[in-house]
C-alpha cells in the first residue's frame, strides 16, 4: 500500500500509540482531582505541555489543548470576536482558508461582523499590498493559513507579521494545521503571531486532539465553558493519554525536521518532474520554495478527480480529491476556484500529500501507475 | 500500598476491551472517514456501526446522534445553539441550581447577553419540585435544561414527568445525562427528550469523547464550524478510534449490567453507612439513599472534620475520594450543590466528601475504605 493522503489524516505512530496505551492504563485520573490519581495526571499534563512548548520555543502557559484543528480555528475566531467586539467587528482572512475558518467567518458575518476575504493570485497566494489596504481602524483579527491544504501554497505569513507590527492590537492568527513539521517553523513561530492552530492527527498523534498557541497576555473568550480547565479557557476533562501521545508525536515530528522536509520535497520533485510533460496534465503546486514540500495538486484534463482517485486505489495507492472535508460533496476545489482556474480543472484536481515516512521508491511506483492510467484515460477521452 | 479509587464520578479507568478495540482501529483503520477511497469507507462503516449501537442504547434513531469532544461540548452546544437559534421565540431558560458547570457557565454567559435564566431550587435531598417548574414555565421559555442525575449527591430528576410536561410546550428539553448514562435506562422517545449529553470517559470509555442526542426535528447551526462531518452538525475529522471505543464501552453495559451495577453500588452505600454507624462515626449522608437514585455517588458529611484535611489523609492512606466535583479544576471552592441543598452557612459545605463507585470497585475495597476512614476520623477527632 502506498499512502499519499497524509494531509487528510495520518496513521498513529507505533511509539505514540505506545504512550497512549501506557497513559490510558496507568495514569487515567482526572487532572483536576486533588488526590494522587489526579496529581499524577496533573503532573503529566504539565510535563506534556512543557515538552510541546520547549519544542516550539514558547512558554508552557502559551499552550492550550483542544479537540483538534477545527475547534482551535473556531475558538480563536469566535473567541476574538467576542473578546474584542467593543473595539471593532472587522476580520481579515483569505479566500483559500480551510472550511474551519471559512465557515466560522460566514457565521460571524451573520452575527454582524464584517469579513474581508483577501483574493489570491495564480499560485494561490495573497498579496501583502492587499493585506495592507484591507486593514481598517475596526480590524480586530487577521487570520492566514501557513500552508494551503489543497495545493500547498505557503502564504507570506512572515511578511504579514511585519505589516502587523504597526497594528499591535490586531490579533494575528495562523492556521498551521498543514504547516507544522514541514521545514517552515521559523515562518510560523514568528515574533508577531498571537495565535496558532495545530491538529494532532495530521502528524501521527491520535484523532480528536490538538492545541493552540496563545501569546501570553493576548486575550480571547473561551469557546467551551464549564469546569474551567486550561486556565478557564477550555473546559472539559483533559484527554491525557492523547495529550501525552501528541507531545511525543511533536517531538518525533520536529526531530531532523529540515532533512525530512527535504526528503518530502525530493519525493514531490520525483512525481512533479515525471508528470509535468504530459499534455493533459496541469500542476497547480509549483516545485519551488514558496510551496510546501508535501503537497502536489494536479489535474488530468477531462478526467474527474474521483475517477483518478479510484483508479489509483485499484493499484493500492491512496490519494484524494483536493480536501477530505468536502470530497464527498463533489464540489469543485475552493482554492482552485479562488485562483480562477477553469471549472473543468477545478473538478478534476487531485492531491498527493506526503509525509516523512514516504519514499522515493513509492514515488517511482506512483509514476509507473500514472503512466498506465494516463494511457487508459487518453483512450477514453 | 494498594490504591483504592473511589472517584469514579470524576473519571473512570478505560476498559481493557475498549483500549484493545481502539488499538485495532489505530493500527488497521486509519483512513479519514470523509475520503472517497476504501480506507475511508472502512472508517465510515465503523463510524456508522458505532452510531447505530449508541443510538439504540437510548432508543434514538441513528441520525439523531452527533459525536462531540465530550460532555462539556455537548452541553455548551445544546444550550448556546438553542439560545442563538430560538431567541426570536423568547429569551427565557429554565434549569436547576445543581447543574454541572458545563451547563451553568454557558447559561451565565447567556444571562450577560440578556437572557433570563430561572434556577429551580432543590430540597435537602437534592430534588426539585415539579410544581416549581410548572410555575416557572411561560410563553418566553425556549429551553429547559435539567440534569438526569446529580454528579455530587446522586439525586434523580423527574425526567419522564418533565418530558410529559414539555411535550406540548415550545421549550426544548435538554438533559445532561453524563452521570446517568450507563447506569439508568434512558428512552428519549418515551421521555420526550429533545437533547441529551453524554461523556465516554465516565463509563470506562476514552477521554474527550461524547455525543449529543438531537431529536430529529431539532435544528440549529453547528457549534463547531468547518467541514461537513456529522451531517454538517459537528465539524472536525471524526475520531474513529475514539468513537469505536465509546461504542465498545456502551456494548459492555446492557440492561442487566445497569441493574446489577445499580444494585451493587446501592449495596456499597449501605455497607458504608452501616459500617460508619457501627464504628461510631459522627456523620450524615448529604442527600438521600434511595434505590432509584444514582447509586454510584455517595456524599458524606463527616461532622467536625474539614473536607481538605480528610481528603488529604485518605489520599495518604491510598484512597482517592473527591471534595465535590472534580471539574471545578483543582479548586476547593464550596460546592454549589451543597449550598443549594443546605444554604451557605451550613457546616456541611466545608466538611463533606464524595465517594463514587465504578465498574471495578470491589467489596474488599469498600471494607478497607470503612476501616481506614474510621481510623483517620478517630485520629483527627482526638487531635481536636
Amino acid at each position: 500500500m502506498i499512502y499519499f493522503d497524509n494531509s487528510a489524516t495520518t496513521k498513529v505512530d507505533p511509539a505514540v500509540l505506545d504512550t497512549y496505551n501506557q497513559v490510558s492504563e496507568r495514569i487515567w485520573g482526572n487532572p483536576s482531582s486533588l488526590h494522587r490519581f489526579g496529581e499524577e495526571a496533573f503532573n503529566l499534563l504539565n510535563q506534556s505541555r512543557k515538552q510541546i512548548a520547549d519544542l516550539l520555543g514558547v512558554q508552557p502557559n502559551e499552550i492550550f489543548f483542544t479537540s483538534g484543528g477545527t475547534e482551535g480555528d473556531n475558538w480563536v475566531l469566535k473567541g476574538t470576536a467576542i473578546e474584542k467586539r467593543k473595539f471593532g467587528k472587522h476580520i481579515i482572512t483569505t479566500a483559500v482558508e480551510h472550511p474551519a475558518i471559512h465557515e466560522t467567518c460566514e457565521q460571524l458575518k451573520k452575527l454582524g461582523y464584517d469579513v474581508t476575504y483577501l483574493p489570491v493570485d495564480k499560485e494561490g497566494r495573497i498579496s501583502i499590498e492587499d493585506l495592507k489596504n484591507a486593514i481598517r481602524k475596526d480590524t480586530i483579527l487577521v487570520s492566514i493559513m501557513a500552508v494551503n491544504n489543497e495545493i500547498g501554497t505557503i502564504q507570506p505569513i512572515k511578511e504579514a507579521a511585519e505589516v502587523l507590527k504597526d497594528y499591535p492590537n490586531v490579533h494575528y492568527h495562523i492556521d498551521a494545521v498543514q504547516g507544522i513539521g514541514k521545514g517552515i517553523g521559523e515562518l510560523i513561530m514568528n515574533d508577531r503571531v498571537d495565535f496558532i492552530t495545530f491538529s494532532g492527527h495530521k502528524f501521527h498523534a491520535p484523532r480528536g486532539i490538538g492545541f493552540i498557541y496563545k501569546r501570553a497576555g493576548k486575550k480571547i473568550a473561551p469557546l467551551m465553558t464549564g469546569g474551567g480547565q486550561e486556565h478557564n479557557l477550555r473546559s472539559g476533562t483533559e484527554n491525557l493519554p492523547a495529550i501525552a501521545a501528541m507531545a511525543k508525536a511533536v517531538r518525533i515530528l520536529l526531530t531532523n525536521e529540515q532533512a525530512k522536509a527535504q526528503k518530502q520535497a525530493d519525493i514531490k520533485s520525483t512525481i512533479y518532474n515525471h508528470i509535468k510533460d504530459f499534455d493533459k496534465v496541469t500542476i497547480f503546486s509549483k516545485n519551488q520554495a514558496n510551496f510546501a514540500p508535501h503537497i502536489l495538486c494536479f489535474s488530468i484534463l477531462g478526467v474527474r478527480g474521483e475517477t483518478i482517485v479510484h483508479a489509483f486505489e485499484d493499484h493500492d495507492i491512496y490519494i484524494s480529491t483536493t480536501s477530505a472535508c468536502s470530497s464527498k460533496d463533489h464540489v469543485p476545489s475552493a482554492t482552485l476556484t479562488a485562483m480562477q482556474e477553469p471549472t473543468e480543472l477545478c473538478t478534476s484536481a487531485v492531491r498527493v500529500s506526503l509525509d516523512a515516512n514516504n519514499t522515493i521508491e513509492e514515488a517511482e511506483e506512483f509514476n509507473r501507475v500514472f503512466d498506465q492510467l494516463y494511457q487508459k484515460f487518453s483512450k477514453l477521452s | 500500598m494498594n490504591e483504592i479509587y473511589l472517584d469514579n464520578a470524576a473519571t473512570t479507568p478505560i476498559a481493557a476491551e475498549v483500549l484493545a478495540d481502539m488499538n485495532d482501529k489505530f493500527k488497521n483503520v486509519f483512513g479519514n472517514a470523509s475520503t472517497l477511497y476504501g480506507l475511508g469507507r472502512q472508517s465510515h462503516t465503523i463510524l456508522e456501526d458505532s452510531r447505530h449501537l449508541i443510538a439504540q442504547s437510548i432508543n434514538a434513531d441513528d441520525n439523531e446522534i452527533v459525536f462531540t469532544s465530550g460532555g462539556s461540548e455537548s452541553d455548551n452546544t445544546a444550550i448556546l445553539q438553542t439560545a442563538e437559534s430560538r431567541q426570536s421565540l423568547g429569551k427565557h431558560i429554565i434549569t436547576t441550581a445543581i447543574e454541572h458547570e458545563a451547563v451553568l457557565k454557558p447559561l451565565q454567559y447567556l444571562e450577560a447577553k440578556g437572557f433570563k435564566v430561572t434556577y429551580l431550587p432543590v430540597d435537602e435531598n437534592g430534588n426539585i419540585a415539579l410544581q416549581d417548574l410548572k410555575d416557572a414555565l411561560d410563553d418566553e421559555t425556549i429551553l429547559v435544561t435539567i440534569m438526569s442525575g446529580n454528579n455530587e449527591v446522586g439525586s434523580r430528576m423527574p425526567i419522564h414527568e418533565i418530558g410529559e410536561l414539555l411535550k406540548n410546550h415550545q421549550a426544548w428539553f435538554h438533559t445532561d445525562a453524563v452521570q446517568a448514562y450507563g447506569l439508568l435506562d434512558i428512552d428519549v422517545k418515551a421521555d420526550h427528550i429533545d437533547m441529551l449529553s453524554t461523556s465516554a470517559h465516565k463509563i470506562n470509555g476514552p477521554k474527550m469523547m461524547g455525543f449529543l442526542y438531537r431529536q430529529k426535528n431539532i435544528s440549529f447551526p453547528s457549534f463547531i464550524k468547518g467541514g461537513d462531518q456529522e451531517m454538517k452538525r459537528r465539524a472536525g475529522t471524526e475520531n474513529v478510534p475514539g468513537i469505536s471505543g465509546f461504542a465498545t464501552a456502551v456494548s459492555l453495559i446492557d440492561a442487566d449490567a445497569k441493574k446489577q451495577r445499580q444494585a451493587k453500588y446501592y449495596h456499597f452505600k449501605e455497607m458504608i453507612v452501616n459500617g460508619l454507624q457501627e464504628n461510631g462515626v459522627n456523620f450524615a449522608v448529604n442527600g438521600q439513599i434511595a434505590p432509584d437514585n444514582l447509586n454510584h455517588v455517595l456524599n458524606l458529611w463527616i461532622k467536625g472534620i474539614s473536607t481538605y484535611v480528610l481528603q488529604t489523609n485518605l489520599d495518604l492512606a491510598g484512597i482517592a475520594v473527591s471534595g465535590g466535583s472534580a471539574c471545578t479544576a483543582g479548586s476547593i471552592s464550596p460546592s454549589h450543590v451543597l449550598v443549594a441543598m443546605f444554604g451557605k452557612q451550613s457546616p456541611r459545605i466545608g466538611e463533606s466528601i464524595r465517594v463514587s463507585f465504578g465498574t471495578y470497585t470491589t467489596e474488599t475495597e469498600i471494607n478497607t475504605f470503612i476501616d481506614e476512614i474510621t481510623k483517620i476520623i478517630k485520629r483527627l477527632s482526638k487531635n481536636n
